[in-house]
């Protein structure tokens, strides 16, 4: 049987809609890297190089706190076995200016930097990304709206064909 | 036009070895666990050198060698340190060409821009911190008329650095001159994507330095980095890369209470005034390549200038003329000196990009340039290329957020001063930015307002050795450039010496 893709469950305060999922082939990886490091945790990255991808660690590894928000908790665990508990972490910084997008955590070919498990295997975690339709686009961003249409709609004269 | 040869090929500038050990104690040692990893030219996209895969048993090698050689090393006078890292910057000097080709075939970016900036600025560093660290005075003040309070600078001893990969040579320098000149033996571990251009300096300076000064261990994160980030045997851990790894290394350091530089990147505003359009000259010349400049090494830098701020009532224009200006960047092979735009550094960097260009439409912005992955064709049809893209929008989304790292601008119109400053702050980041502007005033003002660690006031991407550089917020903590670098590789040394005969009287 394929495997599925896992969707993470709703570890927000009053939210009723997930915000993370695991793309088959992620699933496939984080198994394997669970039999060779035990419980992992995800924390997404943000600046400068790897910025911006999810970083695996030991689960515990990554000292979260208040500064950080819990996007959800994968169980990657195949059907009737036992439970594999996996947190899905961003700063709560970068997390005001995602929260609109719905995250899914895919697998390319490549060499990332940075300490994440998966690195050594020659592979990357990938965020590819959704936007939210239960969530406001550019939530509190009303008093600037009219500089984006105008700005797209000048542009429209501006750019050369 | 000149286009340099392929390394190993026939009149190439170099021949990689097949193989890469590790550089520890003033020789090559290979990995005690002999395992290897590939290096990728992200110009083709195929490997072509081994390197040793090291792990914290090589780590410990490393720091082995260090603290040996630190004692002596940090003995030295300033004028012998400072001696050696001339010696260093001589010979990068005579060898520029040679390195300029290894470092683009390690890490893809135009050999225009190793051969004109990469190397000398490399050299230049070491020669700044050579002069630094000889004027370096220490403090005193007499507190009274029989006490005296001496402050004396001191190494650390032994340090840790890991090094990123977008200028993988002078990101290192830049660490490791002021490491150096202040007295400090070394652990240094390069980028996995970059390991090999390093180890190529390391066989023409490796001889001047006294064995075990400098360390390069090679190796994956988890494996290599962080056994020496979390080890409690090094003084000191800098590094430059991504926000996570930052605050985990920040939480090694605080385990074995070590202070910690780290240089997190940004997403920098690149602000033009309505007056920079009041005439076409020079000046507006200027202020629109400084636009362009976000396509600087592939956009690949920290402070690259990923998002444009335009005045409204020139925002047409001046956007029109830049979008014209950035579809005559030339791309292709990167040893071409021609070439102005070379290779993202890696797969995983390109499908990046490519996921943000992604975001950028789905989140509704327009495309005004590029936006695709670029077929460069023949042999360089695997290489990591991406279009120079542009994209209009709204400070608010992802695009504008975060730091893709690529040839990617976001662009968005102001109104008036505070309108620039409050987006331009909009950011959780604060390591560059820019200001353009004919009125001084103006200029002076916003580059005040503007919470960064650097502002190129009508100039930008400009990294002379003398100039700070850091970052505010969550672009991290630090100064390098400068000789307020010594400062984070020293220790202060107080001696309080009373000359009196007499008693304090209290027992």
């Amino acid at each position: 049987m394929s495997t599925p893709t896992i969707t993470a469950s709703v570890t927000i305060a009053g939210e009723t809609v997930p915000r993370v999922q695991l793309a088959p082939v992620a699933v496939d990886l984080l198994r394997s890297l669970w039999e060779e490091h035990g419980p992992l945790m995800f924390h997404q990255s943000g600046g400068c190089c790897d910025g911006s991808s999810p970083m695996l660690f030991m689960a515990g590894e990554f000292i979260t706190s208040d500064q950080d928000v819990r996007l959800g908790q994968f169980d990657i665990a195949p059907a009737n076995e036992p439970g594999q508990p996996l947190d899905f972490w961003m700063s709560a910084e970068q997390f005001t200016y995602w929260s609109h997008t719905f995250l899914t955590v895919d697998v390319v070919p490549g060499r990332g930097s940075g300490f994440s498990a998966e690195a050594p295997r020659g592979v990357r975690f990938l965020i590819r990304s959704e936007l939210m339709t239960t969530m406001t686009p550019l939530a509190g961003s009303a008093e600037t709206d009219t500089a984006e249409e105008d700005a797209v709609a000048s542009a429209t004269k501006a750019v050369p064909a | 036009m000149t286009v340099y040869s392929v390394p190993g090929t026939p009149g190439s500038k170099i021949t990689f070895k097949s193989r890469y050990e590790n550089w520890i104690g003033g020789e090559w040692v290979a990995p005690v666990k002999g395992q290897y990893f590939e290096d990728i030219t992200p110009v083709t996209g195929k490997a072509f050198a081994e390197v040793a895969r090291g792990t914290a048993e090589d780590i410990e090698l490393a720091l082995d060698a260090a603290h040996k050689a630190a004692p002596a090393w940090g003995k030295t006078s300033p004028a012998e340190r400072a001696a050696v890292l001339n010696k260093i910057a001589d010979l990068i000097d005579a060898n520029v060409e040679m390195l300029a080709v290894a470092e683009t075939w390690d890490n893809g970016k135009a050999i225009r821009e190793t051969v004109n900036a990469d190397i000398p600025l490399a050299a230049d560093h070491f020669r700044y911190f050579a002069s630094a660290i000889r004027a370096q005075d220490g403090d005193h003040a007499q507190l009274d008329g029989d006490t005296v309070s001496y402050q004396f600078h001191e190494p650390l001893g032994v340090v840790g650095q890991i090094i990123p990969w977008n200028f993988p040579i002078l990101m290192a320098v830049w660490k490791l001159a002021p490491a150096l000149a202040a007295g400090n033996a070394v652990v240094l571990k390069p980028a996995e994507q970059t390991p090999v251009s390093i180890l190529v300096l390391m066989e023409l300076i490796g001889d001047i330095l006294p064995p075990g000064v400098v360390n390069i261990v090679n190796g994956f994160g988890l494996e290599a980095g962080k056994p020496l980030a979390s080890s409690n045997r090094i003084r000191k851990i800098a590094f430059t890369g991504e926000t996570t790894t930052g605050r985990l290394i920040l939480q090694y350091a605080s385990a074995n209470i070590i202070p910690s530089t780290v240089e997190l990147g940004g997403k920098s505003p690149n602000i033009f005034f309505s007056d920079v359009a009041e005439a076409k000259d020079s000046f507006y010349d200027k202020a629109q390549e400084g636009f362009v400049l976000f396509a600087f090494n592939q956009g690949e830098v920290c402070t690259a200038p990923s998002r444009a701020l335009l005045q409204k009532p020139i925002y047409d224009s001046f956007l029109g003329d830049a979008v014209t200006r950035a579809r005559k960047i030339i791309q292709g092979n990167p040893l071409d000196t021609d070439t102005q735009m070379g290779a993202q550094a890696s797969n995983d960097q390109l499908e990046k990009i490519l996921s943000y260009i992604d975001i950028g439409t789905k989140e509704g912005a327009k495309l005004a340039l590029g936006g695709e992955r670029a077929d460069l064709g023949g042999d360089l049809t695997d290489g990591y290329y991406v279009q120079p893209t542009i994209f209009e929008g709204h400070n608010k989304m992802r695009l504008f957020q975060e730091e893709i790292f690529g040839p990617v601008l976001a662009v968005t119109s102001f109104t008036d001063y505070d309108d620039a400053i409050s987006i331009a702050n909009d950011t959780i980041y604060g390591l560059g930015a820019g200001v353009w502007s004919r009125n001084g005033n103006v200029a002076y003002r916003a580059g005040r307002d503007i919470q960064a660690g650097r502002v190129w006031v009508n100039n930008y991407h400009a990294y002379p050795a003398g100039a700070a550089f850091g970052g505010y917020k969550s672009s991290g903590i630090g100064r390098e450039n400068n000789k307020l670098a010594l400062g984070h590789y020293q220790q202060t040394k107080n001696l309080l010496v009373s000359y009196s005969e007499n008693k304090l009287g209290f027992f």
